[in-house]
């Protein structure tokens, strides 16, 4: 099945639900009528949520710039020693 | 000292394009050759006609290392990285193909590693993250890791691929896998890795991931641009609908 499909099919249960509810009234109206709003909304702030989490998590890692340096001048050191230049003219 | 891989039966045909890469490609071979000792690989250099000489260093590096172990299949220009894999592949021989970039940001240190975790799992295909415990990234302000999470965000919520690190490019794939999820990927740039995976994901292929560090370019300029944006969200609009 495509993903698309797998959306959209979620989506149309959602929406069930929510004219299931907008017709039993088990929550004021006024509010039914906005649940869908209020979802987005919490979609999108649970995204940002996750975007500064990540952010924060962010990982890092300084030693391998050394790491690759050191590899750099070792992987130079041999190029030289078997005569392949590769410097720019 | 890590144990010998036991790789008897493999061969890994390590596929690295190339557009002015005459240092890094030096380099690239000699760390390749250094962390693969006792594997059997080749590396498959397609360069898109660099006008800096690479060519010629990979030349001279198949003089030192051998015209078996270093191939260079060449194209006239700068063709596509996803042609460049498909020209890649016809010409190797391995059972399994790793992709990787030339500019050293992807280290051949990685790739013992990556070898292990398929033979452990029998995984159809390994890739690299950067975005665990054990990863990173090193090199990036504030505003790349801000845009690299918020694309990463994205992708998760809408196209639940299975893996954390989208846009990575350093991939070891089982031959016969690339093959087949090459053939229906058309996106360019690195929509097209992002295409590739989450297609490989739809066809239910087993991928496991394997903890990398991401040094960004030491040296040359790096090839991305400004309008990097538009394209990526196109681009996930297109996976939306069409995987």
């Amino acid at each position: 099945m495509k993903h698309i499909v797998k959306i959209i099919t979620l989506l149309m249960v959602i929406a069930t639900v929510w004219v299931g509810l907008l017709q039993t009234s088990t929550i004021p109206r006024s509010h039914t009528w906005l649940l869908p709003i209020y979802c987005v909304v919490s979609l999108g702030c649970y995204g940002l949520l996750m975007v500064g989490v990540g952010l924060m998590q962010f990982p890092t890692c300084p030693q391998e710039a050394l790491l690759l340096q050191q590899d750099i001048i070792e992987a130079k050191g041999y190029l030289k020693q078997k005569g392949i230049d590769v410097s720019v003219s | 000292m890590e144990a010998p891989l036991n790789t008897s039966k493999n061969k890994y045909s390590i596929i690295v394009p190339t557009y002015n890469e005459r240092l890094n490609i030096a380099l690239i071979v000699y760390l390749i050759f250094k962390h693969l000792r006792g594997v059997d690989f080749e590396i498959i250099v397609v360069d898109d006609g660099s006008p800096d000489g690479t060519q010629d260093i990979v030349k001279q590096l198949q003089k030192v290392y051998g015209e078996d172990r270093i191939l260079l299949r060449a194209r006239p220009s700068k063709l596509g990285l996803g042609t460049a894999y498909i020209h890649g592949l016809k010409h190797a021989s391995g059972n399994f193909v790793v992709i990787m970039d030339a500019d050293l940001s992807h280290h051949p240190k990685y790739l013992p590693s990556f070898i292990r975790k398929q033979s452990e799992t029998d995984a159809d295909i390994i890739t690299g993250t950067r975005y665990v415990t054990g990863g990173g990234v090193h090199g990036w302000n504030l505003m790349r890791k801000l845009t690299s999470r918020g694309a990463n965000v994205l992708a998760q919520t809408f196209l639940w691929p299975g893996v954390s690190d989208l846009t990575g490019s350093f991939r070891l794939y089982r031959k016969s896998v690339l093959e087949d999820i090459i053939s229906c990927c058309v996106s360019k740039g690195y929509v097209f890795q992002m295409e590739m995976i989450v297609r490989a994901s739809r066809k239910g292929y087993k991928i496991k991931e394997v903890p990398i560090t991401f040094v960004d370019r030491v040296y040359g300029s790096s090839k991305l641009g400004g309008s990097e944006i538009v394209e990526y969200l196109k681009g996930l609009a297109y996976l939306l609908v069409t995987t």
